[in-house]
C-alpha cells in the first residue's frame, strides 16, 4: 500500500520579495505513510505546506493528487482535493465554541443546525479522547486541547492528505501518545500524513520516511530506519554535531552559592495559587510539570503579568511591591512570554524598534532613545545573537520563529536584567537556535544573572538548570537538584509516584 | 441627531436661524391665577432653545399676553407633537379661554381641536399651519416665505443696477426657508432680468458659504450681488470678499443681502458693510391679542404676517432694538 | 539589481504612495482642465494688506482645520484602533468656549485671546479625557464611546452661548482667522505648519510614537513590556482634544462668529478619511502623521476642484465619495499585493532582458 503515490509535488518554486523561499523542491507522499518533513526554521517547510494548502500560490512547479494534476488557489481548493491541515499556530477562533470551530467554513457544515453539530462534535471528541466539551468556548481550552480540536476538525473532514504542522509542540507526553495512536489509525486507513516537527525522538517513533529541506532546497528523502538520528541532524543544520556535546551534562551543574536575588513568600495571582520561591544570583532554575500544572502562571505572577493577589516579595533582601510588569522591570526582572506571537513581538514594527522596546519603556515617555543609539543597539544584538534579518528595519513579523524569539531575547538582554524569566524560549524553533539559546542562558548565569528557564523538553532543562521546581495541579510538589536531576526522577515527581 | 434636525427643518415655517436639537423635554409654566376678569390663554409652542427665531417668538408671546395687558398665560414648550397634544388636552380640561398653537407636526390635531370647540375654547394658530378644517380655529397668523423672498428681490430690483450678476447661496435644500427665499430670485434668473453667476447650497454653513464665494473669486467671474439665504452665510461670503480685497455694502462694489435680522447682522447694515436684511417675523402675539380684544376684525381665517426687510440706507438703531433677534 | 529597483519602487514612499499619487493625479487633472488653476497672485485685501490669492491658497487654507484634526485623529486611531466621531461636536464646544471667554468684556486684547484659547483647550482636553476614559478604561469601542459626545456635543455648545450665534470682531481675531498684517500667507496655514512641527518635536523628544504603535499593534505584548496602554490611549484622546481646540478656534476666527450647529459640521468623516487616505491602518498600529496631512489636502483639493467645475455642492459629496472609494480600494492590501506582483514581474522581465543583452 505504501508504494502507491498519493501526492506528488515537483519542482516547486516560491518567491517572496527579496527571498527565494522554495527552489525546485520535490516532495512525494505515499498512501498510508507518515512522512516527516524536516528542516531548520527558514528551511522552507512552512512555505511548502502553505503552497500545498493554497495559502500561498506557487510561482512554479506541479502538484498531482492520485495522479491527477491539480491547481490549488485557495484553502478551499485544498480541502476539496482532500488536503487538510493543522497549523503550528492555532488558526481557529477562540471566541467560538469547540463545535462551531469544527464546522465553521465547511461546505457540509453550513446547513447543519447547532444541536446536530454539537452532537456530532461531541462524538468525535469522545472517540479521540479529547478533554473538551462541544459547547465550550475554544478560548477557554488549553493550547493543547485547542490543537487537538484542530486535528479533530481535519480528521472529520475525511481527508486523504493530513498535514500536521508542529502538532506536538504544546502537548504533553500523554497527549502526544494519544495523537500518535490516532496518526497510526489514520495511516492504517490509507491516509497520507505529513508530519512537521522539531522533536527528533517523535520523528523516529512514528514516521516512515523523512524528507529534509535546507535553505529552500531539497536535501533528500530517506527511509526513517535507514537514517541515524545524528545524520539527520547533520543534514538539517548542515554542520558538525560536536556543538551538541559542548553543553555540559546535568551532573556537573552546581547550584549557585551566591546570595539570594529574588525571594517570594505566599505569592499568588488571579491565575496562580500561593507559592514560595527564591532564586540566587547566577542561578539557572526551571519550572516543570504538565500543561496546566501552573508553571507558566507562577512565573507570570513573579513578573506581575497577571493580577497579583497576595504575598511578599524581596529583592536583594529588600521588600518590594510588584503588581505590574513595569514594577518588575524596574526591579531588574525580564520576562519572555510563552506565546511569542500574542505576548512577545510587535509584528509590524521593525527589528530595531522591537529590540529597544523594553528599555525604552523603562526609560519612560520623556527620555526617548535616539535613532542612532537605537540603531547601534539593534546592530549590536543582531550580531551578538546572530539574528537572521534582511536589515534592522525589517518588520519583525516577517522573520522566522527562531529569529523572532532572538529579537525578544535581545529586547530583554538590552535592559541588562538581574533576573530573566524565559518561558518556553525554544518552542517551535529550530535545533541550531535552541542550542544557541541554551548556551546563552548558561553564559548569562556565569555573568551573575539569575535565570528561570521553562521548557516542555525536560532534556533541555536538565542540560541548563541546576535546580528544577516540579509542579502538579497548580502546586509545587518537589524541588530537584544535584544527583536528583535526571529524567527518571523528574518523571517520577511529576507523576507523583514514590521517589 | 441629523434625523432630528431634518425633521425640524421640514416642519418649521419661516425658520430663520439654524436649528438646534436641544431641549426636547417639555416644560410647563402656569401663571398664577389672578382675579377674575383676566383672559386665560394657553400657549403651546416649540421650545425657545430651538432657534433665535423661536426665542424671539416666545418672548413676544410672554410680553404681549402679560397680566398687565389683562391676560393669564399658561405655556407649554416641546418639539414633540404628542407631548403638545397632551398639553392641549390639559389646557382644555383646565378651562382656558383661548388656545394658541404652534404645532410640531401638521397632523393629529383633529380630535383635540374638536374637543376645544365643544368646550367653547377659541383656537388660534400661529407660525405654523395645521392640517384641519378651517372651522376648527378662529384664525391662523402665519408667515409667507415666498413673500419674504419677493420683498427682498423687489428691493434688489429697486436698486436699479445696470446689470445684476448674482451669487446665490442657498440654505439647506428643501427647507421652507430655502424654498421661499429661492423662489423669487429664481424667477428673475429665468426671466433674464438677473444673471446667475453661481447658485450653490451651503446648507446654512458659514464656512461653506465662504468657500463658494472664494471659488467664484478664484475663477475670475464677475459679480456684484451676493444673495445669501441667512445672515451667517452672508457673513461667510463677506469674509471671502474681505480677503480678496473686494469692497461691499453701501458704496461698495458688491451688494450683500442676508436674512433673519440677527442684531449683529443689522449692526453690519448700520455700519454700511451690508445692504439688506430680510426677516420672517416672529411677532404674531399682538395681532392675535388685537383680534381677541376686538380691535381688529378677521376678514380671512389666514392672516399673513407682515414681513420686514431692512435697507442699510434707512435702518435705525431703534429698528435693531425692536426687530433684531438674539444679541 | 532588480531587487534594488523593486525595493526603491515599493519602499521609497511606502505608506505615503497612495496619498502622493492621489494629489499628483488631482494636480494633473486640474492643470489639463484649466492651466491657470493653480496660479497664485498677490492682491490687497480690504484691510490693505498684501496677501496671496488663488485656488492653491484656498485649498491649503481651507484644509487647515481638517489637517489639524487629522493629526490628532491619527494618534487616536493608532493607539485605540478606532476613531473619534465627536471631533466636530467637540470643536463646536471649544469654539463656543473660545467666544464665550472673548465676550466676557467688550475689549479684546492679545492676552485675552490667549486666555480664551487656553480655556478652549482645557475644555476640549476634558472632553477628550471623557472619551478617552470610556475607551481606555471601560474598553468601549471608540466609535460607540464618542457617539455620546457626537450626539450631545452641539447641544452643549448651544448651551454655552445660550443659543445665540454671537459674533466677535477684532483685528486680532481676524489676524488669526485670515491674515496677519504684513504676512501674505493665511494664518491658518501657518498654524498647521506650527502644529506639524509640534508633533514632530513631540515624537523627537518623547517615545510616544513607539509606545503608541506598540499599544495599537499588540496590546497584550505592550502590556507585558510594561507599557501602560490605558495611559497611552487616554493621552491620544487628550492630544486630539488640543487639536480640536485649535481647529475650533481657527473655525471661529475665520468668520468671527460661532454657529454651534454648523461649525466644522461633518468634519469627523473627512478627518477619518484623511487618516485613511494617508495610508494609516484604521485598525490601529503603525502610523504616519504626514500621510494624514496630505490626506486632508487631497480631500480639500477635491472639494475645491469640484466647486471650480461648478458642481452643485449637494452633488459634491457624491463625487467625493466616488473618488474616495477609488483611493481606499487602490490602497487596500489586495490591490497593493496584485500591483506589487505586477511590478516585480515587470522588473524581472526587464532584468532578464538586460542580462540577455549583456550576454
Amino acid at each position: 500500500m505504501q508504494d502507491e503515490v498519493l501526492l506528488q509535488m515537483s519542482h516547486i518554486d516560491k518567491r517572496f520579495p527579496g527571498v527565494l523561499a522554495l527552489n525546485g523542491v520535490d516532495f512525494t507522499l505515499r498512501r498510508g505513510e507518515i512522512h516527516a518533513l524536516m528542516g531548520e526554521n527558514g528551511a522552507g517547510k512552512s512555505t511548502l505546506i502553505k503552497v500545498l494548502t493554497g495559502v500561498y500560490r506557487m510561482d512554479g512547479g506541479t502538484i498531482t493528487v492520485e495522479g491527477n494534476s491539480i491547481s490549488i488557489h485557495s484553502p478551499q481548493d485544498a480541502q476539496n482535493n482532500g488536503i487538510s491541515t493543522v497549523y503550528q499556530e492555532i488558526t481557529l477562533c477562540p471566541n467560538l465554541t469547540v463545535a462551531e470551530n469544527m464546522y465553521i467554513g465547511r461546505e457540509d457544515g453550513a446547513w447543519i443546525n447547532h444541536k446536530d453539530y454539537e452532537k456530532k462534535a461531541g462524538e468525535i471528541l469522545e472517540r479521540l479522547s479529547i478533554p473538551a466539551r462541544a459547547t465550550q468556548q475554544l478560548g477557554d481550552c488549553s493550547l493543547a486541547v485547542q490543537q487537538m480540536v484542530a486535528i479533530a476538525r481535519a480528521v472529520d473532514m475525511k481527508c486523504k492528505v493530513l498535514i500536521l504542522d508542529e502538532p506536538t509542540s504544546s502537548l504533553d507526553d500523554k497527549e502526544v501518545n494519544m495523537l500518535f495512536k490516532l496518526m497510526r489509525d489514520l495511516k492504517a486507513q490509507g491516509v497520507g500524513i505529513i508530519f512537521v516537527t522539531h522533536f527528533l525522538e517523535q520523528v523516529y517513533e512514528v514516521s516512515d520516511r523523512i524528507t529534509v529541506l535546507r535553505n529552500g532546497e531539497l536535501v533528500g528523502e530517506y527511509l526513517t530506519e535507514e537514517l541515524p538520528q545524528v545524520e539527520l541532524v547533520a543534514k538539517m543544520i548542515g554542520k558538525d554535531l560536536d556543538e551538541l556535546n559542548d553543553l555540559g551534562s546535568a551532573e556537573e551543574k552546581k547550584t549557585s552559592d551566591k546570595e539570594v536575588f529574588y525571594e517570594a513568600t505566599g505569592l499568588s495571582s488571579s491565575d496562580a495559587l500561593p507559592f514560595d520561591f527564591q532564586i540566587r544570583k547566577g542561578e539557572v532554575n526551571g519550572f516543570t510539570g504538565l500543561l496546566g500544572s501552573g508553571r507558566s502562571e507562577s512565573v507570570r505572577a513573579i513578573f506581575g503579568a497577571d493580577k497579583v493577589t497576595g504575598g511578599a516579595v524581596k529583592i536583594n533582601g529588600k521588600s518590594v511591591k510588584i503588581t505590574r510588569p513595569i514594577d518588575a522591570m524596574k526591579n531588574g526582572i525580564g520576562y519572555l512570554a510563552e506565546d511569542r506571537k500574542r505576548d512577545g513581538i510587535i509584528a509590524e514594527l521593525s527589528v530595531r524598534e522591537n529590540i529597544i522596546l523594553a528599555l525604552q519603556v523603562m526609560k519612560g515617555l520623556f527620555k526617548p532613545i535616539s535613532r542612532s543609539e537605537a540603531e547601534a543597539f539593534a546592530d549590536e544584538y543582531i550580531k551578538a545573537l546572530n539574528i537572521k534579518t534582511a536589515s534592522r528595519e525589517t518588520p519583525v513579523g516577517s522573520l522566522s520563529g527562531g529569529n523572532q524569539q532572538k529579537v525578544i531575547l535581545a529586547r530583554w538582554l538590552l535592559t541588562h536584567p538581574d533576573y530573566l524569566i524565559l518561558d518556553e524560549p525554544t518552542r517551535g524553533i529550530d535545533v541550531g537556535t535552541k542550542l544557541e539559546i541554551q548556551k546563552l542562558v548558561l553564559k548569562l548565569a556565569e555573568d551573575g544573572v539569575s535565570v528561570t528557564f521553562i521548557s516542555s523538553e525536560v532534556e533541555e532543562m536538565l542540560r541548563t538548570c541546576s535546580r528544577l521546581i516540579v509542579m502538579r495541579d497548580r502546586h509545587i510538589v518537589g524541588e530537584l537538584k544535584g544527583a536528583d536531576l535526571n529524567q527518571t526522577q523528574v518523571m517520577k515527581t511529576i507523576a507523583g509516584g514514590e521517589a | 441627531m441629523r434625523k432630528f434636525k431634518a425633521l425640524l427643518m421640514s416642519g418649521v415655517l419661516a425658520l430663520s436661524l439654524v436649528l438646534t436639537a436641544c431641549g426636547s423635554g417639555g416644560s410647563g409654566n402656569s401663571g398664577n391665577s389672578g382675579g377674575d376678569g383676566l383672559i386665560k390663554v394657553g400657549v403651546i409652542n416649540n421650545p425657545p432653545s430651538e432657534s433665535g427665531y423661536r426665542e424671539a417668538n416666545v418672548k413676544d408671546m410672554e410680553a404681549v399676553f402679560s397680566e398687565a395687558n389683562g391676560y393669564e398665560l399658561k405655556t407649554f414648550y416641546s418639539i414633540k407633537n404628542d407631548e403638545q397634544l397632551q398639553a392641549a388636552q390639559g389646557f382644555i380640561t383646565e378651562g382656558v379661554d383661548y388656545l394658541l398653537i404652534s404645532a410640531a407636526e401638521t397632523t393629529g390635531w383633529d380630535e383635540v381641536l374638536k374637543k376645544a370647540k365643544e368646550a367653547g375654547i377659541k383656537v388660534f394658530l400661529f407660525d405654523r399651519m395645521i392640517d384641519v378644517d378651517e372651522s376648527l380655529y378662529e384664525a391662523a397668523v402665519v408667515s409667507d416665505m415666498a413673500k419674504e423672498g419677493e420683498t427682498a428681490v423687489q428691493w434688489l430690483l429697486s436698486q436699479n443696477l445696470s446689470e445684476y450678476n448674482v451669487i446665490h447661496i442657498q440654505g439647506a435644500m428643501g427647507s421652507d426657508a430655502q424654498i421661499g427665499r429661492t423662489g423669487a430670485l429664481d424667477a428673475q434668473f429665468n426671466s433674464g432680468a438677473m444673471n446667475c453667476v453661481v447658485q450653490q447650497t451651503a446648507t446654512w454653513d458659514e464656512a461653506e458659504a465662504k468657500k463658494i464665494v472664494e471659488s467664484v473669486i478664484n475663477s475670475g467671474a464677475d459679480f456684484n450681488v451676493i444673495y445669501a439665504e441667512n445672515d451667517g452665510m452672508a457673513k461667510g461670503a463677506v469674509a471671502a470678499l474681505d480677503e480678496a480685497g473686494i469692497t461691499h455694502g453701501v458704496n461698495g462694489k458688491v451688494i450683500v443681502m442676508g436674512f433673519d435680522c440677527n442684531r449683529w447682522a443689522l449692526r453690519e447694515l448700520l455700519a454700511g458693510n451690508w445692504n439688506y436684511d430680510g426677516q420672517c417675523s416672529p411677532f404674531q402675539a399682538q395681532i392675535i391679542s388685537d383680534i381677541i380684544q376686538g380691535k381688529t376684525t378677521v376678514d380671512s381665517k389666514i392672516i399673513i404676517n407682515e414681513e420686514k426687510g431692512f435697507d442699510a440706507a434707512t435702518l435705525t438703531q431703534a429698528d435693531i432694538d425692536t426687530y433684531g433677534l438674539g444679541e | 539589481m532588480a531587487g534594488n529597483i523593486k525595493k526603491k519602487f515599493s519602499g521609497g514612499l511606502g505608506q505615503l504612495t497612495i496619498p502622493v499619487i492621489a494629489i499628483a493625479l488631482l494636480v494633473i487633472f486640474n492643470l489639463i482642465r484649466d492651466p491657470s488653476f493653480f496660479s497664485v497672485g498677490l492682491s490687497h485685501n480690504n484691510d490693505g494688506n498684501i496677501v496671496l490669492a488663488g485656488n492653491l491658497i484656498s485649498i491649503i487654507n481651507g484644509a487647515s482645520e481638517l489637517a489639524v484634526l487629522a493629526m490628532g485623529m491619527t494618534l487616536v486611531t493608532a493607539a485605540c484602533g478606532g476613531q473619534d466621531i465627536s471631533v466636530g461636536a467637540a470643536a463646536a464646544i471649544a469654539g463656543s468656549v473660545f467666544v464665550k471667554v472673548l465676550k466676557t468684556s467688550p475689549d479684546i486684547s492679545g492676552g485675552k485671546v490667549l486666555l480664551a484659547f487656553i480655556c478652549a483647550c482645557i475644555v476640549a482636553m476634558l472632553f477628550g479625557t471623557f472619551n478617552g476614559t470610556l475607551v481606555a478604561v471601560f474598553k468601549i469601542q471608540p466609535m460607540i464611546a464618542t457617539l455620546i459626545l457626537y450626539t450631545c456635543g452641539r447641544s452643549i455648545a448651544y448651551w454655552i452661548n445660550g443659543g445665540a450665534t454671537p459674533t466677535i470682531s477684532s483685528p486680532i481675531i481676524s489676524a488669526i482667522g485670515s491674515f496677519i498684517p504684513g504676512i501674505p500667507i493665511p494664518t491658518p496655514v501657518l498654524i498647521v505648519v506650527a502644529m506639524a512641527i509640534v508633533f514632530k518635536l513631540v515624537f523627537k523628544f518623547t517615545s510616544l510614537e513607539l509606545l503608541t504603535q506598540s499599544v495599537g499593534i499588540n496590546g497584550s505584548a505592550a502590556r507585558l513590556n510594561g507599557i501602560n496602554s490605558t495611559f497611552i490611549k487616554l493621552l491620544s484622546f487628550i492630544i486630539l482634544g488640543v487639536c480640536v481646540a485649535v481647529s475650533g478656534s481657527i473655525g471661529v476666527s475665520r468668520l468671527g462668529l460661532i454657529n454651534h450647529e454648523t461649525l466644522l459640521l461633518d468634519i469627523e468623516m473627512d478627518t477619518i478619511l484623511a487618516v485613511a487616505i494617508g495610508g494609516n491602518n484604521l485598525g490601529g498600529g503603525k502610523f504616519k502623521i504626514s500621510g494624514s496631512i496630505i490626506g486632508a489636502y487631497v480631500i480639500q483639493m477635491l472639494t475645491i476642484t469640484l466647486y471650480a467645475m461648478k458642481v452643485s455642492s449637494t452633488d459634491v459629496k457624491a463625487y467625493k465619495a466616488i473618488v474616495i472609494i477609488l483611493l481606499v480600494v487602490i490602497g487596500s492590501p489586495v490591490v497593493k499585493e496584485k500591483f506589487g506582483k505586477f511590478v516585480s514581474k515587470l522588473l524581472d522581465n526587464r532584468s532578464k532582458a538586460s542580462l540577455k543583452g549583456a550576454q
